[in-house]
């Protein structure tokens, strides 16, 4: 008898070792001090600020290096000035670029408008989004398309904070080369 | 007979007349709304949805507001009939944020009534059990016949160790009645029988050793690995709806993986480029990917809205705002450096090389151990991609003459130096 009980204590003893397996908690670190930053990481919370968060959105006003503010602003004004007078900066596109941009574009907009430009992507497709357009449809300017990507239109969100302004441009002449091959 | 014979034949005329009508008018009603369901959603459907306010006006019942005609007019050219001054036309444009709406000159006015007949359908009965659930249902009943099966197996065996014990009872009993003793011939316990053998205790005493060092070992070793960490996320994101099913880039999203050190959690506002307009969660026909209910998905898509403080029904940031404390899976030590860009961008690896199969994932989950030793292990097989990138071709051609080989992997690069990443 005294053997069973024996044998019941220790089947506990397993189970609770364990059951303490959790794969919703990070497991238990040797040095936590050498794991952990004492600086404030990326997206950590921070008492450093009043909001209590380190990513703090940039004071108003303030222009980061390098970078040019946009010129046509958000309205529907703003858009049919910048479909006729903003021009891409970039000198000339190069073929390396052409790649490039195929490559962002394939990121950030054939989900909706299909690889071709034909407004067949795999979101239309699944009738998660509809009324894409295809760009044979559309009058189209590398400036409209810039300012497009840059604040949204309609349905369409801003893709401002994806892509970088020569991006944006490079992904502009690749639309428009796609609209020629339609 | 033959006044009764002509009866028959008139009827069959007019039966015949009769469904011929009925077929031709309700074939042709039903093209009507076919046509313009396509129409709608070609051309209407970036905008407006039938049910909801989107960019404009939810349209379903439209002709109840509207006159044919005015609509007629206004879907042509509404910027034209806004600056005519035509009141219903200039409160529209107002109250819609002064946006114009494009004009359609290209539809015809069969097209406009299809489309309007399309919107005039009375909106569909939701069916009660959606087929995903009933699947989801039949997944979790599978479950549950495992558990029962193996509780099953519990009973059994307890009723055996049961049925034992009183069998040995029961024959002790036998032997009490019939005054039998038990031949119990004194032996030396068992114990005292093993400590006297030297041979036997020293091996066992190694092999005890052994496996503790193992099992020792084995401890430490997971110490501070994280690998299939699986958190709760106050957002239930589903990457294999996201990345999987829709196909969506995971670039897409983790667009800084790109540039940045850090692989970056998508802001909201990049939740908001598609879920602005997808408020609900609808599945697809061929879905087989439904673990929760539908109900549970659209409300976790209503969780982005109270989080960024969006107001679908106005269709208008409130201004309200609450960060959604997302929990960190991947988490390198503080004394390693990682960079993603230099294994995204110049590298070229797919995120999957480290992340696993995420477009599979419905709760994400940390894949990798991300120790050093997988690391090392990484840059010691894999061969640096030079095709066609610059960055590498110097360093390319001065490496492999030093080391006389074609293909540099990365520790030859020097991804082994202690230096790349313990600073």
């Amino acid at each position: 008898m005294k053997s069973l009980y024996k044998i019941v204590a220790l089947a506990a003893v397993s189970t609770l070792a364990t059951s303490c397996f959790n794969k919703e908690k990070p497991n238990y670190q040797l040095f936590p001090n050498m794991y952990e930053s004492v600086a404030y990481e990326t997206y950590s919370e921070s008492s450093a600020f009043k909001n209590g968060k380190e990513g703090q959105v940039p004071a108003q006003g303030s222009v980061p290096r390098g970078f040019t503010p946009e010129e046509y602003p958000n309205t529907p004004a703003g858009l049919a000035a910048a479909r006729l007078n903003s021009k891409s900066p970039l000198d000339s596109i190069t073929s390396g670029d052409l790649d490039k941009a195929k490559q962002l574009y394939t990121i950030y907009c054939a989900i909706c408008h299909g690889d071709a430009g034909d407004g067949k992507g795999n979101l239309v497709k699944r009738e998660k989004f509809l009324g894409v357009p295809s760009y044979a449809e559309r009058e189209l300017t590398e400036g409209g398309i810039y300012h497009v990507v840059t604040y949204g239109l309609n349905a369409m969100g801003s893709h401002k904070n994806q892509l970088t302004q020569t991006e944006r441009w490079m992904v502009a002449a690749y639309v428009l080369k796609l609209k020629s091959e339609l | 007979m033959k006044k009764v014979g002509n009866h028959t034949s008139f009827s069959r005329i007019l039966f015949l007349c009769l469904t011929f009508v009925l077929t031709f008018s309700t074939g042709s009603f039903a093209q009507d709304v076919a046509k313009g369901k396509e129409l709608f959603n070609a051309n209407c459907a970036a905008c407006h949805k039938l049910d909801a306010n989107s960019t404009g006006p939810s349209l379903r019942g439209v002709i109840d507001r509207h006159s044919t005609d005015w609509l007629h007019k206004w879907i042509k050219d509404s910027s034209g009939l806004i600056k005519s001054g035509d009141a219903a036309a200039v409160k529209i444009f107002n109250e819609w944020n002064k946006v114009p709406m494009n004009s359609f000159p290209n539809l015809s006015d069969e097209d406009i009534d299809n489309i309007i007949a399309y919107t005039s359908e009375p909106k569909p009965e939701v069916k009660a059990p959606a087929p995903g659930t009933a699947q989801a249902g039949g997944g979790a009943s599978s479950g549950v016949s495992e558990m029962v099966v193996l509780g099953g197996l519990i009973v059994v065996l307890a009723m055996l160790v049961v049925m034992l014990v009183l069998v040995r009872r029961v024959l002790n009993k036998v032997a009490d009645r019939n005054n039998l003793t038990v031949n119990e011939t004194k032996s030396l316990p068992i114990w005292k029988a093993f400590v006297k053998n030297q041979f036997l205790v020293i091996t066992s005493v190694i092999l005890l050793m052994l496996t503790g060092a193992y099992f020792a070992f084995g401890f430490m070793m997971q110490v501070g690995v994280d690998q299939n960490y699986e958190p709760i996320q106050p957002i239930h994101f589903s990457h294999k709806i996201h990345a999987g099913e829709n196909g969506i880039d995971c670039k897409y999203c983790h667009s800084s993986a790109r540039t940045s050190k850090t692989s970056g959690i998508p802001s909201l506002n990049v939740c908001m480029n598609c879920h602005k307009n997808i408020t609900e969660f609808t599945g697809s026909a061929d879905s087989t990917y439904v673990d929760y209910s539908k109900e549970f998905y659209t409300a976790e898509i209503q969780k982005i809205y109270d989080a960024v403080g969006w107001d679908p029904a106005k269709q208008a940031y409130t201004g309200k705002e609450k960060p959604v404390k997302w929990v960190r899976i991947h988490n390198l030590p503080d004394f390693v450096y990682f960079n993603h860009s230099q294994h995204v961008s110049v590298a070229g690896l797919e995120c999957q090389t480290c992340h696993g199969p995420v477009e599979s994932m419905e709760i994400m989950r940390q894949h990798s151990p991300l120790t050093m030793g997988w690391c090392i292990e990484c840059h010691r097989e894999t061969e640096v991609n030079v095709k066609d990138n610059e960055y590498y071709a110097k360093i390319h051609e001065e490496l492999s003459k030093k080391y006389g080989v074609e293909k540099l992997t990365a520790a030859q690069l020097g991804g082994l130096e202690c230096g790349k990443c313990h600073y």
